[in-house]
């Protein structure tokens, strides 16, 4: 066992030896913190819509100006020709065009119904989608007014209407900063779990300074242990740090129990660092390190869940997560800090987080060689 | 750490030692003994197989075929034990050079095991020795090679192992420097460890107590400086290893 503090105390005696450690570990929590959590969001804002109106009617004003008062959508008016409309979204100057045709009022009034064209650049499917559903929404509500009014019902309600009034749990404002910011810190410490300490391993390789160390009765697992203690030090050290960054500048409410986290934290740190270690015991240089892992946390962040619901995702993708430790920690950490689950809300996770670390510990250490 | 061998039984044992590289051979069939406190010299032109040779007697490397007995304990089922009782000094500097000289020690001797108060003393007196008490907390890096040798040299003798393996210890430095480092060879020999010491310098070779002449993965001649000398009607053991060149070829 003493060997293992003489190991750490080498490795952090390195560690903040090295110069460019301390902007690592203080500064990339902060910019991730600040730009990811700001630039990585879903919600649809400020719309840019135009409206071409080329009826110029009482009706179709007074749809135009509902939909400007929505803070969805940015409203400019035009007049515009076909071909012209289709510039705009060529050059992307609106999202979406509306267009009031010639006699729009008239059609509405003699025929009990009228067209209005609704043009959606859709290359961002989900944002397409969720403008429209929008505008139909606006444009429904003014359609059940104006037939009010042209019915002569003075308080138009319909006889039989179910309601529905969603209740939002666990995000009621639907703020999508308290969704990203548990996300952002996952990476932040997966960076670090990954990078920082399978790097050291295997720079110790090009330097040659590991063969000392292999000529020497060492234990493998002091080895490893010691390659990994200091990183997860670091990482749960910028995990505090991110979390006081959410909770001051984001007002992140944290509703579970601190301590869950970093016990769910630190076992996700084991896997990723065991999983790290392994690729360098198996890698010759810093480069292939690098690549790899690089491989690795690019499509374990993808399928995470972290910008896209796994939920839809295809069944063999969602069965791939199993294997996916950023998945895991995610979903925890976001259950943790929204929803307040606690430790045994939890056991599955918990017990499968703990046999996979394990299992690619155990991997690490035995592919870890002691001979060249 | 001190290993009981009666002073007749060699404390190596190499019998038809092969290592092999895929197809290539790098030590082909190698044998020798080396006693308790000898200065056993191991020779050759560069690639000639020492460096593959004195790997495997350190356990840094699993030999292909033949028998391997260092300080006792088998090549290829005890490395482990093995490594507690040798001391190894690469050929490449391998201590780590953003920790200070006072760090190296403190960590090597961690990880042997070799208690605190022990270690404080011992540090001490080979800081003094070596001359290198003022540059004790000092990072490695800044170091002059000759001086980073002694260190390394140092290092593998700390925790007193029966043997210490030295791959080149004098490359890249001056005669000057070379003959002090022999000068720390030869007290650490009287002590009773037994070195083993790989060169391409013939002049160093004159220095052993004997020594194995290795080419292409085989040893060509092994004995005492003296009666190599003799047998190839040599007058230093640079003429000795041309006419063996020679007779090669």
């Amino acid at each position: 066992m003493r060997t293992i503090l003489y190991l750490l105390q080498k490795e952090f005696i390195q560690v903040f030896r090295n110069k460019a450690m301390l902007p690592i570990i203080f500064i990339m929590p902060l910019v991730q913190m600040l730009v990811l959590v700001f630039a990585a969001t879903m919600e649809l804002k400020k719309v840019d819509i135009t409206v071409v109106d080329l009826d110029l009617s009482e009706t179709s004003t007074r749809l135009t100006s509902k939909l400007e008062a929505s803070s969805f959508f940015h409203l400019t008016r035009a007049q515009l020709s076909p071909a012209e409309t289709d510039q705009l979204l060529l050059k992307g100057t609106a999202d979406v065009v509306v267009t009031f045709p010639h006699g729009f009022e008239q059609d509405l009034k003699r025929n009990d119904e009228a067209s209005v064209q609704i043009l959606v650049d859709a290359i961002n499917g989900s944002a397409a989608e969720l403008s429209n559903a929008y505008l139909q929404t606006v444009i429904g509500s003014y359609n059940m007014k104006i037939r009010a009014e042209m019915m002569g019902v003075p308080k138009f309600t319909p006889p039989q209407q179910v309601s529905v009034i969603p209740s939002y749990w666990y995000n009621p404002e639907l703020n999508f900063k308290y969704y990203m910011a548990p996300g952002v810190l996952v990476i932040l410490v997966t960076i670090i779990g990954l990078f920082l300490s399978s790097l050291n391993l295997v720079r110790e390789k090009e330097m040659g300074t590991i063969e000392q160390l292999n000529v020497t009765p060492i234990k493998k697992y002091h080895f490893i242990i010691g390659k990994m203690m200091p990183f997860l030090i670091i990482a749960l050290l910028d995990l505090t740090f991110g979390l006081l960054v959410a909770k001051l500048v984001f007002g992140l409410p944290f509703r579970g129990n601190i301590l869950t986290l970093y016990i769910f934290t630190s076992l996700y740190l084991f896997l990723v660092m065991s999983l790290g270690l392994f690729v360098s015991a198996i890698s010759d240089t810093q480069q292939q390190v690098l690549f790899v892992s690089f491989f690795f946390m690019i499509v374990f962040i993808i399928m995470s869940g972290l910008f896209t619901p796994v939920e839809s995702m295809p069944v063999w993708a969602q069965n791939l997560d199993k294997i996916n430790p950023v998945y895991y920690l995610i979903r925890i950490i976001r259950n943790v800090v929204l929803k307040g689950s606690g430790l045994f809300d939890m056991t599955r996770e918990l017990i499968s987080l703990s046999l996979y670390g394990l299992t690619m510990f155990s991997l690490a250490v035995w592919r870890y060689r002691k001979t060249v | 750490m001190d290993v009981i061998t009666s002073d007749n039984k060699p404390i190596i044992q190499v019998k038809e030692l092969v290592k092999k590289f895929g197809s290539f051979t790098a030590v082909d069939h190698i044998s020798f003994e080396v006693n308790k406190g000898e200065i056993f010299g191991f020779l050759g032109a560069n690639g000639a197989g020492k460096t593959t040779a004195i790997r495997m007697l350190c356990g840094l490397l699993e030999p292909t075929s033949g028998a391997l007995k260092v300080a006792g304990f088998d090549g290829y089922h005890q490395r482990e034990a093995i490594k507690r009782n040798i001391g190894y000094m690469s050929q490449k500097f391998s201590l780590y050079e953003d920790l200070t000289v006072y760090e190296n020690f403190r960590l090597y001797a961690g990880i042997y095991g070799i208690p605190r108060k022990e270690r404080i003393k011992k540090t001490d007196e080979l800081l003094k020795k070596l001359n290198l008490e003022e540059s004790r907390n000092k990072l490695v890096a800044g170091l002059p090679l000759g001086w980073k040798q002694k260190l390394a040299f140092s290092l593998a003798l700390f925790h007193q192992p029966a043997v210490v393996f030295l791959d080149e210890p004098s490359g890249g430095v001056d005669p000057l420097t070379r003959r002090t480092f022999w000068d720390l060879i030869y007290e650490v020999a009287h002590q009773g460890i037994t070195i083993f010491v790989t060169t391409h310098y013939m002049d160093e070779a004159e220095y052993c107590n004997r020594v194995a002449i290795m080419s292409e993965g085989k040893i060509v001649a092994l004995d005492t400086p003296l009666a190599l000398k003799e047998q190839y009607h040599a007058d230093s053991m640079d003429g000795v290893f041309l006419k063996i060149a020679r007779n090669k070829e």
